[in-house]
């Protein structure tokens, strides 16, 4: 499904990501961990094309495809979707109209019919029960007024309506309470699949409780430093980032 | 990226719109002698003549007005040629003539097959000739009283309506464009609905007879009659060219007791290239009066022009008149529209409306000047203004001067405004969910002139919304 090979990459010069390879398969979920200022966030913005995010050397390829020399809204159309940690405001776009015309451009890539005003509305209206969702958000504009669950809720209801092929939500846990939590890890797993793989970018464990990885990952320094099950998640929890860190200067 | 309206619209002499050397033609500079010929080769009565040296003798004493927030370089009004024959414009045979990326943008903006021959002046069949068409109109017209013709032809046929009513509401000392074009107009349109008369039709500009070559000081008059009704369209969609610089045209509108006037503009005039080279200059007077319980709608879409200098207005005169002013203006490139409107409010419970929004990217640079004037005799009014503003890049500037002056304690005013910008997070936003990012411009930008357009009659806002993309193409990515 992915596979990343030896990625450097930075923002305006600045090398962040330094060398990291990671092998995401079919339908297996791998989560993301690290202190802050380890790449996290980079890794899945690069991944996503966000401008000025460039990869300088490595090699990403998704499906076969090289991933990075598709523009962002490509990615996008091939399957990629990534859940932002800090979803945008679009004041005067209608989320309903906005969500129809994503999935719309989405279906009309992958050679499918588009679909009509009712069978999309009938679609999102099942969605939306998976996050919980009150029909009235989706008059509302998009993202505008929503607090900070709801806006994470909404990424959730984008990506279970889009059904991307591989989903990245980048801490999509933070700011959440406990309902929210396990709201958007519910909406997660009703996605994993065969079809479906997950990247889970987190800081913290406790979204790995309702949303149970195959993989755990830890970034370090632009790295993957280590890498296990999801054990390796609850060992973080306890002890911390710091040891990984001694063990990694220890390494050197 | 695909060619911008620019392009396409400075390709247009490229291909042969080039127009017939016409020995009719005055020579260029302004004084009494080439009003009277102007006057003479329409052939019109005494007191136009006079109506036109009147506005002349003052203009001279005038000077350009420069409070507006716009740059250009002095324009030379001695170096202008005042008086030119109607043009022929070189007929073409087919479409396939036609530039093909002229049509690529008329594509874009839906235009009808027969639409763009029109246009692009490409000789139109019988069936579909649109003098025919206009005077099966003007017959469905005259059998409810509705006068629609040119301004020449109202002068002639109905010179005490045009005696009554012009400069009723801009008078030709108005200002300096306005009492320039008072002296020197050469035709537009005139407009009547008698009285209790609902107009059964919108009324185009389209339709209209003697509609070639579109003026440079137009004039144009609509006048409801008590309790009458009626809708106009100006303008189209398409890009117009035009070799004039010096556009100064003058819009008066009258609604008597009852009557109600809606204006609708969609302006889209060359704007000048990517560098800010060339484009219309336009620098319009309009303005309508309402009396008793009378309702004026304004609502323009303002795309086009290098220079925009435009304040449609209402002078809300009778008691519980109504005055409306809708408006949405993008300027791009090099572009600058300094636009906004008057309320004058002097009957008792006279009820205002402004709703602004400006859109501004590359180098563009957008001000809105509104002035609410409550007058003491306009007990119980009521005014409510939003003015908003959205930015694309960080290049173009939004400016709001909003006026407001109550000498009415009674009055009860509102204003609203804000400026945005579609910034690039928005922008991959969108592209990450697989929006492309013109689709998002769009997308965002119609988002913000919805109130606006939904005020426009239906196939205008269809247009209108394509023409905001295409205004917009090359300004992102």
């Amino acid at each position: 499904m992915l596979d990343i090979k030896n990625l450097h990459a930075g923002i305006d010069g600045k090398e962040i990501l330094k060398g990291l390879t990671l092998r995401v398969g079919m339908g297996e979920v791998h989560a993301i961990m690290g202190p802050n200022g380890s790449g996290k966030s980079t890794l899945a913005n690069v991944l996503a094309g966000r401008p000025k995010y460039n990869a300088t050397s490595g090699t990403v390829t998704y499906l076969g495809k090289d991933l990075l020399a598709l523009p962002a809204e490509e990615r996008a159309r091939e399957g990629v979707f990534l859940a932002m940690q800090y979803p945008v405001e679009i004041p005067g776009v209608n989320n309903i109209y906005f969500l129809k015309a994503a999935l719309n451009s989405v279906r009309k890539h992958q050679g499918l019919e588009e679909l009509d005003a009712m069978e999309f509305l009938q679609l999102a209206r099942e969605k939306m029960k998976l996050v919980e969702m009150d029909e009235t958000f989706m008059n509302r504009s998009v993202n505008e007024g929503f607090s900070g669950g709801e806006k994470k809720r909404n990424e959730i209801f984008q990506m279970a309506v889009l059904d991307p092929k591989l989903a990245i939500l980048d801490e999509t846990d933070s700011g959440l309470d406990i309902d929210a939590l396990r709201i958007v890890a519910e909406g997660v797993n009703a996605l994993r699949s065969e079809q479906h793989s997950v990247l889970v970018i987190t800081h913290y464990q406790r979204l790995l409780r309702y949303l149970v990885p195959d993989f755990v990952h830890v970034l370090a320094d632009g790295r993957i430093v280590k890498s296990g099950g999801k054990e390796l998640a609850e060992e973080l929890e306890q002890k911390g980032y710091e040891w990984i860190e001694d063990e990694v200067l220890a390494a050197r | 990226m695909t060619s911008t309206i620019e392009q396409i619209a400075s390709q247009e002499y490229k291909y042969g719109f080039v127009t017939d050397i016409e020995s009719d033609q005055a020579p260029p500079g302004l004084n009494e002698d080439i009003i009277r010929l102007i006057s003479a080769k329409k052939n019109e009565p005494e007191w136009m003549l006079d109506f036109r040296l009147r506005a002349l003798r003052h203009w001279t004493t005038m000077k350009e007005p420069t409070w507006a927030n716009v740059k250009y370089g002095p324009i030379d009004y001695q170096s202008i040629c005042y008086y030119s024959a109607p043009k022929q414009k070189k007929k073409l045979n087919s479409l396939d003539e036609v530039d093909p990326e002229l049509r690529a943008t008329f594509a874009k903006l839906g235009i009808s097959l027969e639409e763009q021959k029109r246009l692009s002046g490409v000789a139109v069949d019988a069936v579909f000739d649109s003098v025919s068409v206009a005077t099966t109109f003007r017959s469905e017209l005259a059998k409810v009283g509705v006068i629609f013709c040119s301004f020449s032809d109202a002068v002639q046929k109905h010179p005490d309506l045009i005696r009554k009513y012009l400069g009723s509401v801009v008078p030709y000392t108005d200002n300096f464009f306005a009492t320039l074009n008072a002296a020197v107009f050469t035709d537009g349109s005139f407009c009547y609905i008698p009285k209790g008369v609902r107009c059964p039709m919108e009324l185009s500009t389209y339709f209209r007879i003697n509609s070639a070559g579109t003026g440079q000081f137009e004039r144009t008059l609509i006048v409801a009659d008590e309790g009458a009704t009626v809708s106009y369209l100006e303008g189209c969609t398409a890009p117009m060219r035009d070799e004039n610089q010096l556009h100064a045209a003058v819009v008066e509108l009258v609604a008597l007791d009852n009557a109600s006037i809606k204006y609708s503009t969609v302006q889209n005039w060359y704007p000048g290239d990517k560098e800010g080279r060339g484009g219309i200059y336009n620098f319009v007077t309009k303005r309508g009066k309402a009396f008793a319980n009378a309702k004026l709608s304004w609502t323009q879409v303002e795309t086009g022009s290098a220079i925009t200098w435009k304040y449609p207005s209402c002078i809300l005169q009778g008691d519980n008149s109504v005055g409306e002013f809708y408006s949405v203006a993008l300027t791009n490139h090099y572009q600058q529209a300094d636009t906004g409107t008057k309320m004058i409010h002097l009957g008792k419970n006279t009820r205002s409306t402004i709703i602004s929004k400006g859109i501004s990217a590359g180098f563009g640079q957008q001000t809105y000047r509104g002035e609410v004037k409550i007058m003491k005799s306009a007990e119980g009014a009521r005014n409510y203004s939003q003015c908003d503003s959205l930015l694309l890049g960080d290049k173009c500037g939004a400016h709001t001067f909003p006026y407001i002056e109550v000498r009415n304690s009674s009055a009860q005013m509102e204003h609203e405004a804000s400026t945005s910008k579609i910034g690039e997070d928005q922008l991959f936003y969108c592209q990450q969910r697989g929006i492309s990012a013109e689709d998002a411009v769009s997308m965002i930008v119609n988002g913000f002139c919805r109130e606006v357009f939904k005020e426009l009659p239906m196939e205008f806002a269809v247009e209108a919304t394509k023409l905001l993309g295409v205004s917009l193409e090359g300004s992102v990515g």
